[in-house]
């Protein structure tokens, strides 16, 4: 089975007596282990099926499992419990707690879970060697570069080894080269057999990912599938 | 979601903005500051009213003393027999829930004192037994109390108050020193009687207070005629000090036997008490005691009832009342500024969450759910409050030091444990209050309306 199945999925938001059909009719299969990229320009929806993918928003209509389990009707407490457990977030302004160092907004997750303070100690420096800023845990975000927040966020992201990441336009506010070492760092994790959604406008970035959806008008207008025509970004 | 990992966040919050935090602390504590300084004043004006009902022996002490025979029995007026020392022994052997009996004859009116050519009337010459001391709590400064070979011989000796001392021997004002007069010869009602003691000094706090206040520092002189300025000092109950002093005590044998059986132009002995005063083991048994007493003195009394009970549940009853409205009025006084330091505390905590929205938004993305973000709002505002309700207490102490200063003639003010924690319980409470809007908002948000929040 799928790790992420949508079946005719609609979301449709009432603005005064106009119908605004973010999502209109998607169906989509994520498997485990797939690195996809969701390409759109803005207003197309994709941000709306992010929303619903990483259980933020429950959909109108239409049946949405994940990991086995049917989150179209649950409730908030569930979804908190999904998100907590098994997704991983990464936004294109990090979204660091600015109050708390490094090490400490890398537990905020496990704190949620009700991790044991010696675990999440241990976790948080194995998860910030992941991402190479081990010596900086003691570190303010408003300290670090860009580029090293966004790796704190990825290390946030992983530390509950989540079955699935969205990156919401995660090269967004860097500049193109610390932008590339940050894709290079989810197409590393990817090899390491993670999940990873990738949201973007722009496909360029969308480009480093096997397969790419194109929403349009709430709708999946694209599917290329670089494994089907034979070719692979990792030869 | 760990509570104390959700205390620790509302720690580092509050950290993060000491200033402000401070700032919303200082109102929860001066609210219980004036909470605990309030009931402190209270308590200092129970202490006050209630010494001088002590003095007097306390709400255990029951005087039985003579009334009219009820009107259904007035016919046999003729054949009353009033409190005699039978009535002493006979609840001696059979009032056990009486624990201390003492009779007492007194001079009433007419009893005056003289040494050379000063004269004074006393408030009470007494004879008694030597546990009047108990009984009256009585403490004896110099010499001794009489005992009972005194009173088995009826012999001429007196005990007396520092009042009778002051008049017969002057003050320590008009001497410049405190005379003992031990030993000294006194005329009362023309017997001669030897001081063989002297009781203390008795006055309340708040005389005594003034009166070290005085002494250290003297007033300027009063301008014009030398006079005396009246009784008016040391605060409500003063005057049983007052009475207290101006007391001579002498063996009940001698008053019987000196100015009772039949002398000078008294030659009727009289043999009936002036008072009879008992003393009950505790309040709880005041009912049972008096009914018991009642029964045996209508054996004595041959069914004929000539006598009734007075107790100081009326005073004991005022002082309660009266504590009881300053303790609310003030109570309540005092708990409108703390309720203004939890409007505080909200005033903040909305600011707080509108400032983090954000960040709710990422803790919710995360793995936060309504609940934990609910309880990390209550649990800041909890901790401001609990926080400033320790410092209140703190600072409380040091408020009634000031007010110590401020009034050093007034009774003490006496803060309770009582007091501090009721006041610390309600500061609490308030910052429970204060936080449950603010945490329902928070907790509310739309995570994705948060997270694009700006």
């Amino acid at each position: 089975m799928a790790l992420v199945e949508l079946e005719n999925v609609f979301k449709i938001y009432q603005v005064g007596d106009e119908e605004i059909r973010a999502l209109d009719d998607v169906s989509l299969k994520i498997e485990s282990g797939e690195f996809i990229s969701i390409i759109g320009p803005s207003g197309s929806g994709k941000s709306t099926l992010m929303h619903l993918l990483g259980c933020l928003d429950t959909p109108t209509s239409g049946k949405i499992t994940l990991d086995g389990i049917e989150i179209q009707n649950a409730s908030s407490m569930e979804l908190a419990a999904i998100r907590n457990r098994k997704i991983g977030f990464v936004f294109q302004s990090f979204n660091l707690l600015p109050k708390l160092n490094v090490a400490q907004n890398v537990e905020v997750p496990m704190i949620y879970a009700g991790v044991s303070a010696k675990e999440r100690r241990e976790r948080t420096m194995e998860a910030l060697k992941k991402v190479d800023l081990e010596n900086r845990a003691k570190h303010r975000p408003m300290q670090l570069s860009g580029g090293q927040q966004q790796r704190v966020a990825i290390a946030r992201a992983l530390i509950n080894q989540p079955r699935i990441i969205f990156a919401d336009e995660p090269t967004g506010n860097l500049d193109t080269h610390t932008g590339e070492n940050i894709l290079n760092l989810f197409r590393e994790l990817s090899q390491q057999g993670s999940t990873i959604v990738l949201v973007t406008h722009n496909p360029e970035i969308a480009a480093v990912t096997p397969r790419r959806i194109e929403i349009r008008d709430g709708k999946i207008s694209f599917t290329e599938d670089d494994r089907l025509a034979g070719t692979s970004l990792n030869k | 979601m760990n509570i104390w990992a959700t205390i620790l966040v509302g720690l580092k919050e509050i950290w993060a903005h000491k200033f402000r935090s401070g700032l919303t602390m200082m109102g929860i504590i001066l609210g219980v500051a004036s909470l605990v300084g309030m009931s402190a004043l209270v308590k200092g004006m129970e202490n006050g009213m209630r010494e001088a009902m002590q003095a007097i022996g306390g709400i255990e002490k029951v005087s039985v003393i003579q009334q009219e025979l009820p009107p259904n029995q007035s016919h046999l007026s003729d054949q009353v027999v009033g409190i005699t020392m039978s009535d002493v022994e006979a609840l001696k052997k059979n009032a056990t829930l009486t624990k201390l009996i003492t009779p007492e004859m007194n001079l009433g009116r007419g009893g005056v004192v003289s040494r050379g050519k000063k004269v004074f009337r006393p408030w009470n010459i007494s004879g008694t037994w030597p546990n009047a001391l108990d009984m009256n709590v009585h403490k004896i400064e110099h010499g001794r109390m009489f005992n009972e070979i005194d009173d088995d011989l009826a012999r001429n000796v007196c005990v007396i108050g520092t009042e009778v001392r002051d008049q017969l021997f002057g003050t320590f004002e008009e001497t410049g020193k405190d005379i003992i007069p031990i030993g000294e010869e006194i005329n009362i009602n023309g017997q001669l009687f030897t001081i063989i003691g002297m009781f203390t000094r008795y006055e309340s706090e708040k005389q005594k207070k003034e009166r070290e206040y005085q002494l250290a520092n003297p007033s300027p002189e009063r301008l014009g005629p030398e006079r005396r300025t009246g009784w008016g000092r040391g605060g409500p109950g003063g005057f049983a000090f007052m009475l207290k002093n101006s007391t001579i005590y002498m063996p009940l044998n001698t008053m019987w036997l000196k100015f009772r059986a039949s002398a000078g132009t008294n030659n009727i002995p009289d043999p009936t008490l002036s008072t009879l005063n008992i003393r009950i083991s505790s309040v709880e048994e005041l009912e049972a005691a008096l009914q018991q007493a009642r029964n045996v003195m209508m054996s004595t009394h041959f069914a004929m009832e000539d006598f009734t009970f007075r107790t100081q549940e009326n005073w004991d009853e005022n002082i309660r009342a009266q504590v009881n409205n300053y303790r609310w009025s003030g109570g309540i006084i005092a708990a409108i500024s703390l309720i203004v330091g939890g409007i505080g505390i909200m005033n903040i905590m909305f600011a707080s969450i509108t400032e983090r929205i954000r960040e709710i938004g990422v803790r919710k993305a995360v793995g936060a759910t309504t609940f934990a973000i609910f309880i990390q709002i209550l649990i800041e505002s909890i901790v401001v409050a609990i926080i400033g309700g320790i410092l209140g207490v703190f600072v409380s102490y040091g408020l009634v030091e000031l007010l110590k200063i401020l009034i050093p003639t007034d009774n003490e003010p006496v803060i309770t444990l009582w007091a501090v924690v009721v006041s610390f319980c309600f500061s609490v409470l308030v910052g429970l209050m204060a936080g449950i809007q603010p945490a329902i908002k928070a907790a509310k948000l739309d995570p994705i309306e948060a997270l694009r929040y700006d």
